[in-house]
């Protein structure tokens, strides 16, 4: 016993190993195969399929099926076939179910988590304390959504077959923050899990089985990319939910362009993590250690650029390394051990490239004094400073432990390098002044901003991205919308809108004009660029007005003015709100003018002109009460912590009116974005745009700030088309042709800018229900969760 | 601000090591010798709770020690007991009978069976109330234990300064070689860091020889923050270690406190070179939980910090349930608890 002796003279840790002896079991029982799991049922493993491996050690673990079309055609069969059972069901009924899978997750707790840890890389602990327990709470808090849906989403209903891809760093977590929002809502889905990390996935296919989930409602398919663009573009498919890298995600918003699907991405990442002066730095160390030596890194929200104060700067970076000395990298069965192993050679080639890079770039690498396991992929946690925010390293996603450090001299610069990233899905920010935090966290462009903590996730929490880190929110109330989608009353062709034919635009000609509109940029009357102008004519032929034919230059103008404007989101929503009741007073003003114009440029009768300033005003009072008054949430996530749902606007929006109603239409799409503090680039229908020019007067004399309205006239999808691919506008909403709105998704996908588009369907406006309220609410803002522990 | 703060260096003594004062602490480790009060240090300090918590919530659940290495570990673990009677009624009797168990901690047969058969563990110190200092050094004589008085109107540490100082000087001419002094919680609680400072210096100065433990009283003290602050001040009066409880306070030793006062000790390494030892008290029952305080120790402030004169636990039952887990290793078997010698 010579070893106890040892032990007690060095007291080093010794090994401390979770067997695998049951999750190695579970995979003989498969003989080590296995194909999809459709319709309750493995399909039989054909062809040589894929491999999946140990990345601890080299060995494999199992193969599974490579998912072809006609698989995907199956799958998304039985996925269909079981929608409308599931969906009639009830929430009561679906919230069992998921109760149940909740319970059987827990059951088999461990298999889960030894399975996650061999198939993926990731420490025991993590899977066995952070993934699995998430895992069934996600379920636990869906399957109450399940049973509140009919009273608290009345009128939404299922989208219908889902189709979800999700990554390897994550495999079982990433599953359920989709299947369980989705099942939830009455939605059934097919899952095509990573092709590292197939394995979690289909044990809990097995598991939803042995729960007595319908067959159908949950279908496993795996495969590689292939895989997963045969289900992107299955026509079957409603919606589909990515969670995975901003180059595949823009591939997929590509290929879903115009096809009516719903989407949902949530992407990659260069998170802020931002220590003050004030803040605790020994804890400040722990936090960096949650933030990027978590999962090997390997998370789409790593706190990777820590950027920090300059007085501290100094004693942070000793206090990191003395830290980094004491972390443990090895086998990920192992519970003492805190990083574990690279998920896949690629995976690790990939950072060992980026980090020679930094090197060659000028930027000091420090790795701790311990050398990292040499068989299997591992790779030891790495800072490095003398980083300027030019530097690769600084800007792209490197995916492993590997983290950068700068630093900053205000509040002001924080936030600045906080926010030059093209990412944005969370930040961490660390002071012990509840000032600094709360003034920040707003400021910062951020999904989630986690307050002196880092990586806390919980089911009641909505958790996604802002900018190209992708739309859509996974957890809380927030995550629900993605699964479901209002229910409309059918509405006529031709009797809200008819189908827009965009008028030629007439050469200049001479003649009698009644009036002259040109753009309005900035809050004042401009030029187009081009120098032309089109005759707009009335409903009889005669010429009504004449108005500035915009172009780019026009657009990019606009764009431009409207981030002038941005300093409007700052405004209180009391003023927005009172801007807006001013608005709409000189608008009942002149009511009758509008009216008039109304009549001649569309050729309605007088009594439905009426009808429709009536409207009008109604929605720019109905607006100018929303505006203080939607209101964020704070969720009741189980930390000692207030979890704040902000509504925050968007940015700059970019609105593309519908033609008809030429000033109802208008209005009702300006307007959301305007109340919630967006600062808007609106092109007025094509036809009919006096109607909307008009408004230009009313603005100026009810003292909106210049630039948070711009209005550009001209060739519709022309202009839609400069402002979707605009790198610097955060949404666009696009009510035209169903054409056109597919051009407007296809070309957002440069910067992944949040599209809501219609798409060629009637929307009847003057109903207050779905020509307004807050589905243009949700859609005019995006929520951010701020996690602020607290504790004297 | 690191720059700046290297300043330090000019409040130590001539007589501490000026280059590399770590290095020579580990080769022969001088006492901690104090520094001036720096109250811009002790305000500035900021713990953040939640954190702290997260940390030590965690740590136990990243570290863990099986087999040899736990029997090892445990082993260790007794080699850093106190082990302590402080009740209204101890007497000399119940005094020895502990002294008996601080020679002999573990039963024979299990030391042999663990390999330990040719080498004697023993616990680090016997902890006593002063009136039984004399009663324990006899019974201790020729074992090396060292003796341990609470002395300075243990717990509350209410009594007149003067009749303190007098306890401790009468506990060191009795024989105690290390004085475990409870602070006045008032000055902690007043943000009387100058009192306090005081306090605990002229206690040290009473000690002479002897090596002072400073309890803080944790559970009394309200705030992880006040806990470093106070850590920092008696640190900077000199005490060779700072200890959490009485062990009559409601909450006693939580990891929590721990984890925030090693990181007191570690800021003051850094800073002055100087070690400062660790002792949690009061309600660390489990050998589990001693065996977490021992990860916490390692990871905070490393393993020099896993020998007697910079780590104790203080501890009147732990001895028995390590003792257990010691058995149940051995044989296979779970043991009861009457299966081991009382102390």
């Amino acid at each position: 016993m010579t070893t106890v002796r040892e032990a007690f003279d060095s007291m080093s840790w010794g090994p401390a190993p979770e067997s695998a002896a049951l999750a190695h079991a579970w995979l003989d029982r498969h003989r080590r195969r296995f194909g999809h799991l459709i319709g309750g049922a493995m399909t039989d493993p054909e062809g040589p399929g894929l491999e999946t491996v140990n990345p601890a050690t080299g060995a494999a673990l199992a193969r599974v099926a490579q998912g072809t079309a006609a698989d995907v055609d199956r799958a998304v069969a039985a996925a269909a076939a079981a929608q409308p059972e599931w969906w009639a069901l009830g929430g009561a009924a679906r919230a069992r179910h998921l109760y149940a899978i909740a319970r059987h997750l827990q059951k088999h707790s461990r298999l889960f988590a030894v399975l996650e840890s061999l198939d993926n890389g990731k420490p025991i602990r993590e899977s066995r304390d952070i993934d699995i327990p998430l895992v069934a709470r996600h379920f636990y808090h869906h399957a109450g959504w399940a049973a509140l849906m009919e009273t608290e989403l009345a009128g939404m209903s299922p989208v219908g077959v889902v189709g979800q891809i999700i990554p390897w760093n994550f495999p079982l977590l990433m599953l359920a923050w989709k299947i369980a929002p989705a099942i939830a809502m009455g939605n059934t889905v097919v899952l095509k899990p990573a092709e590292y990390t197939p394995l979690t996935a289909l044990l809990f296919g097995e598991i939803c089985g042995e729960a007595g989930l319908p067959p159908g409602v949950v279908n496993i398919l795996t495969g590689d990319g292939r895989t997963g663009e045969a289900l992107v573009k299955h026509p079957g498919v409603a919606k589909i939910a990515f969670t995975g890298s901003t180059d595949v995600g823009r591939s997929i918003r590509v290929a879903t362009a115009g096809t009516g699907k719903k989407l949902s991405l949530e992407l990659g990442g260069k998170s802020p993590f931002i220590v003050f002066d004030d803040a605790d730095l020994d804890s400040v160390v722990e936090g960096v250690v949650d933030a990027i030596w978590f999962n090997q890194g390997q998370v789409c929200c790593a706190g990777s650029r820590i950027l920090a104060h300059e007085p501290i700067a100094t004693r942070l970076v000793e206090k990191l390394k003395a830290r980094m000395e004491t972390l443990r990298v090895g086998d990920p069965l192992d519970k003492a051990v805190d990083i574990g192993a690279i998920v896949a050679p690629v995976q690790l080639e990939k950072i060992q490239s980026l980090v020679a890079q930094g090197e060659r770039e000028g930027a000091t690498l420090w790795q701790p004094s311990w050398s990292c396991p040499k068989d299997g992929l591992f790779y030891p946690p790495s800072l490095f400073t003398e980083v300027a925010p030019a530097a690769t390293i600084a800007q792209v996603e490197i995916f492993g432990p590997v983290v950068v450090l700068m630093t900053f001299r205000t509040p002001a610069e924080a936030v600045e390098l906080a926010n030059n990233t093209r990412y944005g899905l969370a930040a961490s920010i660390w002071t012990e002044n509840l000032n600094t935090a709360l003034d920040l966290a707003p400021q910062v462009k951020a999904g989630t901003v986690w307050i002196n903590c880092t990586n806390v996730f919980d089911a009641a929490s909505g958790f996604g991205g802002y900018r190209e880190s992708g739309f859509g929110r996974e957890g809380g109330k927030e995550g629900l919308w993605e699964y479901l989608e209002p229910i409309r009353a059918p509405v006529a062709r031709g009797a809200a809108a008819p189908p827009a034919t965009p008028a030629a635009p007439a050469a200049t000609e001479s003649g009698q004009v009644d009036r002259t509109y040109k753009l309005y940029i900035g809050g004042k009357q401009a030029r187009p660029d081009s120098g032309y102008s089109a005759v707009v004519r009335a409903s009889d032929g005669s010429s009504l007005a004449e108005v500035g034919l915009g172009n780019r230059k026009d657009v990019r103008n606009a764009v431009e003015a409207a981030h002038g404007a941005r300093g409007w989101a700052r405004a209180t929503a009391h003023l927005r709100a009172q801007v807006l009741y001013y608005l709409g007073e000189n608008l009942a003003a002149r009511r009758e003018d509008f009216e008039r114009l109304i009549a001649r440029s569309t050729g309605i009768r007088a009594a439905a002109a009426r009808r429709e300033v009536q409207r009008a005003v109604e929605r720019v009072f109905q607006y100018a009460g929303w505006a203080d008054k939607y209101d964020g949430r704070v969720h009741a996530t189980p930390l000692r912590n207030v979890t704040i749902a902000m509504n925050e606007p968007l940015g700059v929006l970019a609105v593309v009116a519908p033609e008809t109603p030429s000033l109802l239409g208008f209005l009702a799409t300006v307007l959301p974005p305007v109340a919630m503090g967006n600062a808007v680039v609106a092109i007025p229908s094509e036809r009919h745009p006096v109607p909307a020019l008009e408004c230009y007067q009313l603005f100026d004399t009810s003292d909106l700030p210049p630039g948070v309205i711009n209005l550009v006239t001209g060739p519709r999808d022309e202009l839609a088309a400069v402002l979707a691919a605009h790198d610097d506008v955060d949404g666009i909403w696009y009510f035209g042709t169903a054409q056109g709105g597919g051009e407007v998704e296809r070309l957002s996908a440069g910067n992944m800018k949040r599209t809501w588009v219609d798409r060629g369907e009637p929307r009847d406006w003057f109903d207050p229900r779905t020509g307004g309220g807050e589905e243009f609410l949700r859609e005019a803002t995006q929520v951010k969760n701020i996690w602020v522990p607290y504790g004297a | 601000m690191a720059e700046t703060r290297s300043a330090i260096g000019r409040y130590r003594p001539p007589q501490a090591v000026t280059a590399a004062p770590r290095q020579a602490a580990e080769a022969d480790p001088p006492r901690n010798p104090g520094m001036p009060l720096e109250l811009d240090w002790v305000r500035e300090a900021r713990v953040n709770r939640s954190a702290v918590e997260r940390r030590a919530e965690t740590l136990p659940k990243r570290r863990t020690v099986k087999k040899e290495w736990q029997l090892g570990w445990l082993l260790r673990a007794i080699t850093l007991m106190d082990l302590t009677t402080l009740q209204g009624d101890d007497t000399d009797d119940r005094v020895r009978r502990l002294c008996a168990k601080a020679r002999a901690p573990v039963r024979d047969d299990l030391l042999e069976a663990l390999g330990f058969g040719d080498r004697p563990i023993r616990v680090a110190a016997v902890c006593v109330y002063h009136r039984f200092v004399a009663t324990a050094v006899r019974a201790l004589e020729g074992s090396g234990i060292p003796v341990a008085a609470v002395s300075t109107g243990f717990p509350a540490g209410l009594t007149p300064m003067a009749q303190k100082l007098a306890e401790i000087e009468a506990s060191v001419a009795a024989g105690a070689k290390e004085i475990d002094i409870v602070i006045t919680r008032a000055h902690v609680l007043g943000g009387d860091w100058q009192g306090l400072y005081h306090e605990v210096r002229a206690f040290r100065e009473a000690s002479g020889p002897a090596h002072v433990k400073t309890i803080l009283a944790t559970g009394e003290l309200g705030t992880l923050r006040d806990v470093y602050r106070a850590s920092l001040v008696c640190i900077m009066a000199g005490a060779d270690f700072i200890k959490t409880s009485t062990g009559k306070e409601t909450v006693n030793a939580t990891l929590p406190v721990g984890l925030v006062m090693a990181r007191a000790i570690r800021a003051y390494r850094e800073r002055t070179g100087f070690a400062v030892g660790l002792k949690p008290a009061g309600g660390i029952r489990k050998a589990k939980e001693a065996l977490d305080w021992l990860a916490l120790m390692k990871e905070e402030l490393g393993d020099r910090y896993l020998l007697a004169d910079r780590f104790r636990f203080g501890a009147s039952t732990l001895l028995a349930d390590v003792e257990r887990q010691l058995e149940f290793h051995v044989t296979g078997r779970y043991s009861a608890g009457h299966r081991h010698p009382l102390g």
